[in-house]
């Protein structure tokens, strides 16, 4: 994949000049082909600069406002008192981002495992009827998430749903006011929600199974050779070598996760229960820009999902040099 | 110069011994996959089952898993349960005519002419008698009810019309990152990439702002439609990725036959792509199908214009009460999505595999 990752060489390799300059230096087959590649290339020029750029300028000014959408005409400049609120008054924002990261960790580590083992699982040359297996696992991916959590808040019922019955055959008591309430106990919420959020791991799985299918045989042939277990060849060797695609779909994860929102909002509306511990930090932003239309309030909550989220990628990109393997680095 | 028989005895054994050998660890693994498999879906399973459920059944955590009613008995008028009953000869089906702590009467329903039975024992730790019984009716109530066809036709527009859309501004914008060189290119392709990490909140509140107070576009469906022609870094990348396997030789031929940029692109590329246009065309429907965020913000209040996700939230927000329609929507809003993928699955699965290689 390797394709994020070769973005800072590449940038650096680029001459440092201006456009103009650039242009002046060329020959006139060269800057027709420049002319044509900018005149397809400008639908996503325009959309860029209207839908990204300007309205990412437009929001870290709206950040320093007092700005209500239902009464615009009271628009008044606060300088930073949005962010110092943000920063040092509002408890929500903390607490926000702690459920975020806590229910983020557990199932970005519940799911990229899952996803991992399901695509070894569907890449073994021993499974029968491997295109069958893998076009059913994809097929829960296909079920819209509104669909999905629907079907996943009542199978997790604790007296009616098949989970619990399944896991009281198991010897487990689960069923029942007081077995395993997974959508009401601060405990097990979390867990749920990874659940509903494992119907959806169809892309990772195919992306997982395209780099495995990348790992040259002779690899493998070797290792036999030398007695290496299956265990020890899947570490030493498969793990290696795709880890340019866990990287990638790290990366994903992690951004989708940072955005958590839909799941805790068609269950109960944003409302934090059990115990506040969905109160998402995106359902927050959602409270304060929408349903209270803050919305000079909400770009400054906005904007510090932003930062959080450079934090987050630029340690995984520095820390992402010493584990990933890249097989041919100059390419 | 004929081996020894012992040693090709041994050697065949070998190989029956690897065989078997071979044949274990694939029935081990296909079963473990069917195993998981089968958990894996069971939600499906159990969401099917329940929206064929009458609504005591859908949430009695007692009754039977298909879809059952308990069996009931008319007798003089009235209507009895009717329970198995232990006797000497296996359990009998007996309606229960009058409950007692101590002795209760019932009538055995295969032989109403005996008459009232007494029975001695608790009636309460008597099991009712099920009979298998699918409520097809959910669906047509859930479909009424939550005005499915009116959803469909917004989900389905929406889809549709972005997807053209966005088909067409990402696969200009493939070719142009493809095959032309110009200034800041690679830099330019890398903001493109970059732009899948932002996080949308950032630009949401401006852009709303922008559409709903500026251009009063709020409760239309252009705020929606409208970003979404330009096409989009992930559909953008798949394409180029694919554009720049075509063989250069094909864009050379054209130019010589006097082709222009736009004439190659049209004649020689496009056709080359079928597979991946194919793949993020469905794609696109897909995550447009999905699409929430966007019409719950810009569609708040009015209900004519609501897309499927938004309908069925509202309605799992006001039937809490009927889990048996909220399934049965549930099931009619996938049926679609499901059948294309089974349909196109092949194209489908490539097309993320695409994504996935380095190239």
């Amino acid at each position: 994949m390797g394709i994020s990752l070769k973005w800072t060489r590449v940038a650096r390799t680029q001459p440092r000049q201006g456009l103009r300059a650039g242009l002046r230096s060329m020959s006139p087959a060269q800057r027709r082909e420049a002319r044509w590649g900018l005149i397809f290339i400008s639908p996503w020029l325009i959309g860029f600069t209207c839908f990204y750029l300007m309205p990412m300028i437009a929001s870290l000014i709206f950040s320093t406002y007092s700005f209500k959408l239902s009464a615009p005409g009271d628009a008044h400049f606060v300088g930073l008192a949005n962010w110092k609120r943000m920063l040092f008054h509002d408890s929500n924002v903390w607490e926000g981002l702690r459920v975020t990261f806590t229910f983020g960790l557990i199932s970005l580590f519940i799911g990229m495992v899952s996803a991992f083992l399901l695509a070894v699982l569907l890449n073994s040359k021993h499974l029968l009827a491997r295109n069958v297996f893998r076009t059913l696992f994809y097929a829960p991916t296909m079920v819209p998430l509104i669909a999905a959590i629907v079907i996943w808040s009542r199978v997790l019922n604790p007296q009616t749903g098949w989970i619990n019955k399944l896991i009281d055959l198991f010897g487990i008591h689960a069923v029942g006011v007081t077995g395993l309430r997974w959508l009401d106990d601060p405990k097990l919420i979390y867990f749920a929600y990874t659940f509903i959020g494992l119907w959806g791991i169809g892309n990772a799985v195919l992306i997982n199974l395209a780099g495995l299918q990348g790992v040259p045989t002779e690899l493998y042939e070797a290792a036999e050779i030398d007695g290496a277990s299956w265990l020890k060849r899947l570490w030493k060797i498969t793990i290696p070598m795709v880890s340019p695609i866990i990287f990638y779909n790290l990366i994903l994860n992690v951004v989708g996760l940072l955005q958590y929102f839909i799941v805790p909002w068609v269950l109960n509306q944003g409302s934090g229960y059990p115990e506040g511990t969905t109160r998402f930090y995106m359902v927050y932003f959602y409270k304060q820009a929408f349903t209270f239309q803050n919305m000079g309030y909400g770009a400054a909550l906005a904007w510090l999902m932003f930062i959080v989220a450079l934090i987050i990628t630029t340690v995984l990109f520095t820390t992402g040099r010493s584990w990933v393997y890249y097989s041919s680095e100059e390419r | 110069m004929s081996k020894p028989m012992g040693l090709e005895r041994t050697m065949s054994s070998y190989q029956m011994a690897r065989r078997r050998r071979n044949i274990l660890i694939q029935a081990g693994i296909t079963l473990l996959a069917l195993t998981v498999l089968s958990i894996y879906i069971m939600p499906l399973g159990f969401g099917v089952m329940t929206s064929l459920k009458t609504k005591d059944q859908a949430s009695d955590p007692k009754g039977p898993i298909i879809p059952s009613e308990a069996v009931q008995y008319e007798y003089e008028g009235e209507k009895y349960d009717v329970v198995y009953v232990p006797s000497d000869s296996g359990d009998q089906e007996w309606a229960l005519i009058k409950k007692s702590r101590k002795t209760s009467q019932f009538i055995d329903i295969h032989n109403p002419e005996k008459g009232i039975i007494e029975w001695e024992g608790n009636w309460r730790a008597l099991k009712p008698v099920f009979e298998t019984s699918f409520q097809w009716g959910n669906y047509r109530e859930a479909w009424d009810t939550i005005e499915f066809l009116k959803l469909l036709k917004n989900t389905f527009v929406y889809a549709f019309v972005t997807m053209v859309g966005t088909l067409i501004a990402s696969a200009f914008v493939a070719y142009g990152f493809a095959r032309f060189k110009f200034p800041f290119r690679n830099a330019l392709f890398m903001v493109m990439i970059s732009t899948i990490i932002l996080p949308p909140a950032v630009t949401l509140v401006p852009t709303y702002a922008f559409f709903v107070k500026v251009l009063n576009w709020g409760g239309t469906w252009l705020p929606l439609i409208v970003p979404q022609m330009f096409g989009n870094a992930y559909n953008v990348f798949l394409l180029r990725q694919y554009f720049m396997t075509i063989p250069r030789e094909l864009d050379d031929a054209a130019k010589i036959d006097g082709a222009g940029p736009l004439r190659t692109f049209i004649s020689v590329i496009l056709p080359q792509a079928v597979p991946a246009l194919t793949a993020v065309a469905l794609f696109h429907f897909f995550f447009a199908w999905n699409d929430f965020f966007g019409p719950l913000i810009y569609l708040a209040g009015s209900r004519d214009l609501r897309p499927i996700t938004v309908g069925l939230t509202e309605f799992n927000g006001l039937y809490r009460t009927e889990p048996q329609l909220i399934l049965a929507a549930a099931t009619i809003s996938m049926i679609l999505p499901l059948t294309i993928f089974f349909i196109a699955q092949r194209v489908f699965i490539q097309g993320i595999v695409i994504t996935g290689v380095d190239k």
